[in-house]
């Protein structure tokens, strides 16, 4: 089975995130840069595919250069090889511009599933595993809660706004999943070894066919027109529970109007 | 004046309260024109609430195959119509679902699309509170015919009647559009409890709480207040309570007048799921957890005893 995960690099949730005020895209020197959560769990159910039916696994991620500390991380885990693409043409590209990018360089690669996590940290858009599909005319599963594949089926569990559903597609398909499938395993010494070795293609947009005003900013099909932080909550009244602290929350309660 | 579609939303017959906020949202940018895709006999069922909530028109999609297969036939529906009809905006609230659909859309049309949108305005600029609500963001859409995906709670609910003009529309889905087969679906019983995204007050539950046992405290304070039950990731990782009840990054966002944190620290990724709420009340043993900062009233305290209290006395004042 022919298996490509995607991955992103994204600023740390954990560190002060914010955007450039030159061009209003993510300045990604504010924020350490870490692995995207829900792509570390891509990586695993793509790893546990190919342990379950052989293949090989690729990893595909877009980003500036520093993405490559993702890419390693994710052939140390045991990806078999991988693909960066990388252009200055690419920076400040939106969720479109990103898909068709992304989906120019799956056109590239042989497969017969592509995982990608529901929804990266910064941005939550949560679309891509939909676009990706919608652009090559493939069926998606997204959300998945688990995965199974069965000869030319792939049947993923779902959890949506009132409860679960099981849903299934022929190959190839792309299954988008949350964090709640597996838990991801940590890059072994060897892994980490062997990763240095395991081929890195990169393309940039010429490789791809695109034109530099379809992605980046310039091919943007929305923009930032301003922002600000948000400006500090304004402290409220804490007190200390000595036995009544219950009916003092009911008492605001009421005077707020809520009960 | 151009129209503008509004995707329904709806459940147990009705449409959610969240459509009746995109009506509402609609209604500055144009006609709001409700779009029923759903399994044929539904719109009979919403068209009166849809009517008294500002549609001016009910397009009419039903075919057994919008339930059938995920996500991708609404895309379809949406596009044929912003083909036809040129639209000058389309809603979508803001769900797991409607931001795929969103996505669809904006390919098949060649648009762009905004998501997780906390308001919009007449020129269709829309705010958005980004990592973590810690940045508030204007932006726009420059390409086609422009795509919000609005959250719940955004937008106040306006009664006002609308026109209501039915148009059926022929749905023919595509082979690529039939791909994910949905082969079982598992409602959950959620009881009497409203939908945690649309809930005027939530109460959540944390690290604190300890135990799935004691999230019956949690659920018998929120069924006192009629509010939805949330739950903080440390909850939902440690299986005390459903993964789709956990609000916060990989979660829910909720903005509802009141949310409740019981025993929930507040870190960054709680906080990015709950920040935009109106008012936010706290009970907490520890004196230092970051939630404090956030809450507008707040409680140091044993939850075990401070939350039977709270429950007691709601209960009491209700009568």
């Amino acid at each position: 089975m022919k298996i490509v995960v995607l991955v992103k690099q994204v600023p740390d949730t954990w560190s002060d995130r914010t955007l450039r005020a030159d061009d209003r895209t993510v300045d990604r020197d504010a924020a350490d840069a870490v692995f995207n959560e829900m792509d570390e769990h891509g990586v695993e159910e793509a790893l546990k595919l190919k342990e379950a039916h052989g293949g090989e696994v690729t990893v595909l991620s877009m980003g500036p250069e520093r993405t490559s500390e993702t890419i390693r991380k994710a052939l140390a885990m045991g990806a078999d090889a991988a693909v960066h693409v990388s252009d200055e043409a690419l920076h400040g590209s939106c969720a479109v511009g990103t898909s068709a990018a992304l989906a120019a360089a799956l056109r590239t690669l042989e497969f017969d599933v592509v995982v990608v996590g529901t929804e990266a940290s910064d941005a939550r858009v949560g679309a891509l595993g939909a676009m990706l599909a919608e652009r090559l005319g493939i069926p998606a599963l997204t959300g998945a809660r688990s995965v199974a594949v069965d000869g030319q089926t792939a049947r993923i569990e779902r959890q949506n706004d009132s409860g679960y559903e099981t849903v299934e597609a022929d190959l190839p398909v792309v299954i988008s999943v949350i964090e709640k499938i597996n838990e991801p395993r940590y890059p072994s010494f060897k892994g980490i070894m062997a990763a240095k070795k395991k081929p890195v293609q990169t393309l940039g947009i010429a490789d791809l066919g695109l034109a530099a005003d379809h992605v980046g900013l310039a091919g943007a099909t929305s923009e930032v027109v301003d922002f600000a932080p948000r400006p500090p909550k304004q402290k409220g009244e804490v007190i200390t529970d000595e036995g009544t602290g219950g009916v003092k929350l009911a008492e605001f309660l009421a005077a707020q109007k809520i009960i | 004046m151009s129209e503008v579609l509004v995707l329904v939303e709806h459940a147990d017959g009705a449409p959610k309260k969240v459509t009746f906020e995109l009506l509402a949202a609609a209604r500055q940018l144009g006609e709001p024109a409700a779009v029923v895709a759903a399994a044929p006999g539904t719109a009979d069922k919403l068209a009166d609430a849809l009517a008294a909530h500002g549609a001016e028109k009910i397009y009419i999609a039903e075919s057994d195959d919008i339930e059938s297969y995920l996500v991708a036939p609404k895309a379809e529906v949406l596009a044929g119509l912003v083909r036809e009809k040129a639209p000058a905006a389309v809603l979508i609230a803001a769900t797991g679902e409607g931001k795929e659909i969103a996505g669809r859309l904006a390919i098949k049309t060649e648009s762009g699309f905004l998501t997780d949108l906390v308001d919009l305005d007449a020129e269709g600029v829309g705010t958005q509170s980004i990592f973590g609500g810690g940045i508030t963001v204007h932006s726009r859409v420059r390409a086609g015919t422009p795509i919000f995906v609005v959250r719940p709670n955004a937008f106040a609910p306006a009664q006002q009647p609308g026109a209501a003009v039915r148009e059926s529309v022929e749905v023919t889905i595509s082979a690529a559009g039939k791909g994910a087969r949905v082969v079982d679906r598992q409602q959950e019983d959620k009881g009497d409890r409203p939908e945690l995204t649309e809930a005027q007050i939530v109460v959540s539950g944390g690290r604190g709480v300890g135990s799935a046992d004691n999230f019956g405290l949690i659920e018998k304070l929120a069924d006192s207040l009629g509010a939805a039950v949330g739950a903080s990731r440390a909850a939902t990782d440690a299986g005390w309570y459903p993964h789709q009840h956990q609000v916060g990054q990989t979660g829910v966002t909720v903005s509802p007048q009141l949310y409740l944190a019981v025993g929930i620290s507040g870190a960054i990724q709680h906080r990015a799921g709950m920040q935009t709420s109106k008012t936010i009340a706290v009970v907490n043993k520890d004196p230092e957890a970051p939630i404090f900062e956030l809450a507008d009233f707040g409680v140091v305290g044993d939850l075990f005893a401070v939350v039977p209290q709270l429950t007691e006395e709601i209960t009491r004042r209700r009568g």
